[in-house]
């Protein structure tokens, strides 16, 4: 579905992308473990399109979208829930899901896709009159999501949902990135909370300094002494 | 009823300051830039209604369109050719260029049809109304429920329609909007569209109550205008409609008082008061959000 060839992105004169390649495959749930600073992040925001690549090519159900605008590429069912959620906290939650269809216009789709975010995530029906700067911290992560899936995407892009969140919190929205993965949504999921995210996925990458180190599947990846020792708190 | 009768003046003039400070503040909200070349797109909105109705003899309501119209289009033109380069440029750069792009359009026109004063033509015929003693003449009405008019619509295209919201997103966090898919660049000319055309709009306006309009007209109100957005916190739509009335029957009150030499100096008094004592302005919260 998704396949990325040997990509070089830059800050300036920094880079923090050094040839990197992985792939994800329709169903999977992928995660990408590192560090702070591994370049995770930006991995996630060249393939949404606000990033450009220097070098290298991204391929996305067979057609190129390296260095497109960030539009195409959500219209091409790509959606993005970047780090630290980035919800429009000046707008009320349903008029924040009502911005993540902004470039459909099926209205009985969108209504029903409503409903359905609605249904994932109970909170946001109670609060969804409520301005969302309001929200606490999961409600928010939540809403992010929700945001993100009333894209329709058919690849689910998602940057540290576990950041800042409370353990019971954290385990509530993974089990609803299973949920939306078993209703046929592919996930790229990018963490620090290796032990979450290796519980969830199918298959698993280790980035370092910008650099892929390790691969596998996240079975693998669970029981490598490497990655125990440096991201699973050296059991 | 003196302080009534100025009252009504002052809402009057404020009409004018509040029409062009929403666009100040739209603009200010969503690429923060003081936009100093919004003061000549009043100017020259006024212009256009000029010539609509004193050379091509169109009413009132259709000179007020075509200025609007021809305004939006000039707006987005200023904003594409200066101001989309410099996006991320310094805002100092941005800043110097506005106050640039503001003189290149005074003084273009003033090479154009010279620096003398224009008469307004009539357009309606001036008679004033007795209510309880004050007065108040049809052309005061007749702004002010222009402005009204203009407000609700633009209070329902940003909080009704798509391009409003995507205006919204956008002046909060453009990159997140990008992630929906929002056309960013077209957001912000939509922006510039729309805060030019109700400073066409402003400069049809004041033409019509004040009579003579001339070339530079566009600097004084401009300034004034921009104490308003601050006033009522810039960046913040209904803060700019409050700051730009309160400025303009504070200013009549002054004048009332006897200091009509000092209406100018009270409008700077109030935006140092304002920046010392309250810097996000009347409507403005000190942004503190949850992370």
């Amino acid at each position: 579905m998704l396949k990325v060839q040997n990509i070089d992105v830059f800050y300036g004169n920094i880079q923090a992308l050094k040839s990197l390649s992985l792939e994800v495959n329709e169903g999977e749930i992928v995660t990408l473990i590192g560090a702070n600073g591994a370049g995770k992040s930006t991995l996630l925001k060249t393939l949404s399109g606000l990033l450009k690549p220097k070098g290298g090519i991204i391929e996305y159900e067979g057609f190129s979208i390296a260095g497109k605008a960030a539009q195409t590429i959500v219209k091409s069912g790509i959606s993005h829930v970047p780090e630290g959620r980035r919800v429009f906290a000046n707008m009320s939650v349903e008029e924040n899901l009502e911005l993540g269809a902004y470039l459909r216009n099926d209205k009985a789709g969108i209504k029903k896709d409503l409903d359905h975010v609605y249904e994932l995530f109970p909170r946001l029906l109670e609060r969804r009159k409520q301005q969302s700067g309001t929200l606490s911290g999961g409600e928010q992560q939540m809403l992010a999501m929700g945001r993100a899936l009333m894209a329709k995407p058919k690849l689910l892009l998602m940057d540290e949902p576990s950041m800042g969140l409370a353990p019971l919190m954290v385990k509530n929205i993974f089990n609803i990135i299973e949920q939306v993965n078993k209703e046929g949504t592919t996930v790229l999921l990018v963490e620090q909370n290796a032990n979450m995210a290796l519980s969830v996925a199918n298959r698993a990458y280790v980035l370092e300094t910008g650099r892929i180190v390790l691969s596998g599947t996240a079975k693998e990846l669970q029981e490598s002494e490497q990655v125990k020792a440096a991201y699973l708190g050296g059991l | 009823m003196e302080w009534i009768q100025q009252l009504v003046n002052g809402i009057s003039l404020g009409s004018i300051y509040a029409l062009i400070a929403l666009g100040y503040t739209m603009v200010y909200g969503i690429i923060k830039l003081i936009n100093f070349a919004h003061g000549d797109v009043f100017m020259i909105g006024s212009f256009i209604g000029f010539y609509a109705i004193a050379k091509w003899e169109l009413g009132f309501f259709p000179a007020l369109l075509l200025a609007m119209a021809v305004c939006a289009i000039f707006g987005v033109l200023i904003e594409r050719i200066a101001y989309k380069r410099l996006r991320n440029a310094t805002r100092i750069a941005a800043l110097i260029t506005a106050i640039g792009v503001s003189l290149l359009i005074e003084y273009t026109t003033i090479f154009f049809r010279g620096a003398q004063p224009a008469a307004y033509p009539e357009v309606i015929t001036n008679k004033s109304f007795d209510v309880f003693g004050v007065q108040i003449s049809s052309t005061s009405i007749l702004i002010l429920s222009v402005t009204i008019v203009l407000m609700i619509l633009l209070q329902f295209i940003v909080h009704k329609t798509k391009i409003g919201k995507a205006m919204r997103a956008v002046s909060h966090d453009a990159d997140a909007a990008r992630l929906m898919g929002i056309n960013v660049d077209n957001t912000i000319s939509a922006t510039f569209a729309i805060g030019s055309a109700l400073a066409g709009a402003a400069g049809v306006i004041f033409g019509v109550y004040y009579t003579k309009i001339d070339p530079l007209m566009g600097v004084i109100p401009g300034v004034k205008a921009f104490i308003a957005a601050v006033l009522g916190g810039i960046g913040i739509i209904p803060g700019a409609m409050v700051g730009g009335m309160l400025l303009g029957v504070v200013e009549s009150f002054v004048s009332a008082l006897g200091f009509s030499l000092w209406r100018d100096a009270a409008a700077f008094v109030i935006l140092i008061l304002i920046l010392i004592f309250r810097p996000s302005g009347i409507f403005g919260k000190n942004a503190r959000e949850k992370v």
